[in-house]
């Protein structure tokens, strides 16, 4: 509870980690608000569909709040004229990220009817709001009161993913992902293998656990290696690969 | 959305673009060609001409050749190609379920051409900026482009939105020399552009109209002028495909005899991961090219086999230094680790 986990990828691909984090706390039975930015709603629901998870009848009953960046987007830009009330939560294509705060927040509150579990924000992917022209210290704002709004006053978890390298000139980027290092309960990052490209072993994947934020205690780091399949990821020790034994 | 990174004299990138607009116009697809370069219709006039099964297999005998897939899914709506490796075969089967072959000698015929619905966007006679687009911050060029695309998009119920219309067609975007100077956007010329969110908000709106409706889309970006290289990397993340070019005219790799065969090589460097976990990984990564008098092939890099004991030292360190850059997998002969100094 009260959890803010950052997902981190270097030269490879770390979707497959929102999509179990998604089909994991759907599973839990909690009420979810997906900002998906990157992909369109069929991508995950087609994916969530192989891990056992129905996104249509979990947005149905109201489980599962998503935001479909792209197609926001499009009403946004090409749609008839708004109506007053009811910005759109993209709105800040052209101002600040309020506005998708506010819509992250409405959809979290508790409500009455139905009793699900603690609320969890997923956001897919951080690193597209730098791109869409939002500055790096908008996206360090609205991730902060997300984190008051979800992880503390709600007692709900959080969880992000964001796109980094080593090398990358990117240096707004690598500003909001460096901050959001320091601010982690939790890190996954998934990295590319270091000598390149593999059949059987697709990456890296290292876990990183605050045990404490204020004390200076060590980190837990743990090193993985993993392989995606169709249907689920398989997980095993460096060097230990089915390939090899 | 394919996304293409210019060869440094635009020739062959050139040519992948008029591959896939051909492919369009002989699978019947509509097409739509944006440039402000030269003007669409000039470019459609230089497609290349297709060739038929039996002509071609009598011309060319057994040598390597690849097939241009074409994958289709109703329900993403978005279709990409990937590239079979030819491990299988060497020539060209004579059952090809996905992709034609073309003649690059030969021009594609008119009436093949008309036989589609073109629609072009030509950046200079484009009627002058819109009120309305100015809600969007963005290069008057490239938000004219997305609006004629949208247009077009609706008007001929690619997107769905006409449920009197049977037959559902395939829209085959192409753009070319997307954040040139041309289009106005000063991304090739400064390190520090003026707009430098212009050309990655175009291409979040063009991936939202593309999810949205059946399209495909093939952009190509002469990327080695962009100074900027966080505008790059925000650029791959937002295509679903990226292939660079990198072509060895003019360049030291010309006369290298490692790449004597080839006149280029093909950079991979995201593939889609569309409506699954994984994605479709080939084997090898090395891609080059070679642009015979008819053909243009992809293919498997293979080092030329080492024969002789006169070639010189300074050669074959070349060689060393050339075969650490290809990455693991690849089908070469056994080169560039040791050499053993007597």
């Amino acid at each position: 509870q009260g959890k803010f986990t950052l997902l981190r990828d270097t030269r490879t691909d770390g979707s497959f980690l929102v999509h179990h984090f998604l089909s994991f706390y759907l599973k839990a039975g909690c009420k979810v608000c997906f900002v998906a930015l990157l992909q369109s709603f069929s991508h995950y629901s087609i994916v969530a569909q192989k891990l056992g998870v129905n996104l249509a009848a979990a947005k149905e009953q109201g489980q599962l709040v998503f935001l479909e960046g792209l197609k926001s987007c499009l009403d946004l830009l090409f749609g008839e004229e708004q109506q007053p009330g009811q910005p759109s939560p993209l709105q800040f294509l052209s101002c600040d990220l309020r506005a998708l705060f506010d819509f992250v927040r409405l959809s979290l509150a508790p409500c009455d009817s139905a009793s699900w579990k603690g609320p969890v924000l997923l956001v897919d992917d951080l690193s597209v709001l730098l791109s869409l022209g939002a500055t790096p210290v908008a996206v360090l704002d609205f991730i902060h009161y997300c984190r008051v709004s979800v992880c503390c006053q709600l007692q709900g978890n959080v969880v992000v993913l964001v796109h980094s390298s080593e090398d990358s000139e990117d240096e707004e980027n690598e500003l909001v992902v460096n901050s959001l290092c320091h601010h982690s309960d939790l890190i996954l990052w998934a990295q590319g293998l270091a000598t390149g490209f593999c059949k059987d072993v697709h990456g890296q994947i290292k876990i990183i656990k605050r045990l404490s934020l204020r004390q200076a205690e060590q980190d837990l780091v743990q090193i993985y290696q993993y392989k995606i399949q169709d249907r689920n990821v398989t997980f095993f020790a460096p060097g230990l690969s089915a390939a090899v034994l | 959305l394919v996304f293409t990174e210019e060869d440094k004299y635009g020739l062959y990138s050139n040519l992948l673009f008029k591959y896939f607009l051909a492919e369009g116009i002989v699978c019947g697809h509509d097409l739509f060609v944006a440039s402000a370069k030269e003007h669409p219709d000039n470019i459609l006039k230089e497609l290349p001409a297709p060739l038929l099964d039996d002509t071609y297999r009598k011309e060319l005998g057994d040598e390597a050749a690849v097939v241009n897939s074409e994958d289709f899914q109703d329900s993403m709506k978005i279709a990409w190609r990937y590239q079979n490796l030819p491990k299988m075969e060497t020539s060209p089967t004579t059952y090809t379920k996905f992709g034609h072959y073309y003649d690059i000698s030969k021009k594609m015929p008119p009436e093949l051409c008309q036989s589609v619905k073109r629609h072009s966007f030509y950046l200079h006679e484009e009627l002058s900026f819109e009120p309305k687009m100015k809600a969007w911050n963005m290069n008057s060029g490239y938000a004219r482009l997305l609006q004629s695309i949208q247009r077009i998009i609706s008007q001929e119920g690619f997107d769905g939105s006409d449920p009197q219309k049977k037959q559902r067609n395939v829209l085959r975007i192409g753009i070319q020399s997307l954040g040139s100077v041309l289009w106005g956007d000063d991304v090739c010329c400064s390190d520090t552009p003026e707009d430098p969110h212009s050309l990655t908000k175009f291409l979040y709106v063009l991936r939202g109209l593309l999810r949205k409706s059946l399209s495909a889309c093939i952009i190509t970006v002469p990327s080695h002028l962009v100074q900027n290289k966080a505008i790059m990397e925000r650029v791959t993340n937002l295509s679903d495909m990226v292939v660079g070019l990198e072509s060895f005219i003019g360049s030291e790799r010309e006369t290298n005899p490692l790449y004597k065969d080839y006149h280029g090589l093909v950079h991979v460097r995201q593939i889609p991961r569309l409506n699954s976990l994984i994605c479709d990984v080939s084997d090898t990564k090395d891609l080059a090219f070679r642009l015979k008098r008819k053909l243009f092939t992809i293919e498997r890099l293979h080092l030329p086999p080492d024969l002789s004991d006169t070639v010189s030292r300074a050669s074959k360190q070349d060689l060393a230094g050339s075969a650490k850059l290809l990455s693991s997998g690849c089908s070469a002969v056994a080169m560039g680790k040791k050499h053993l100094d007597f």
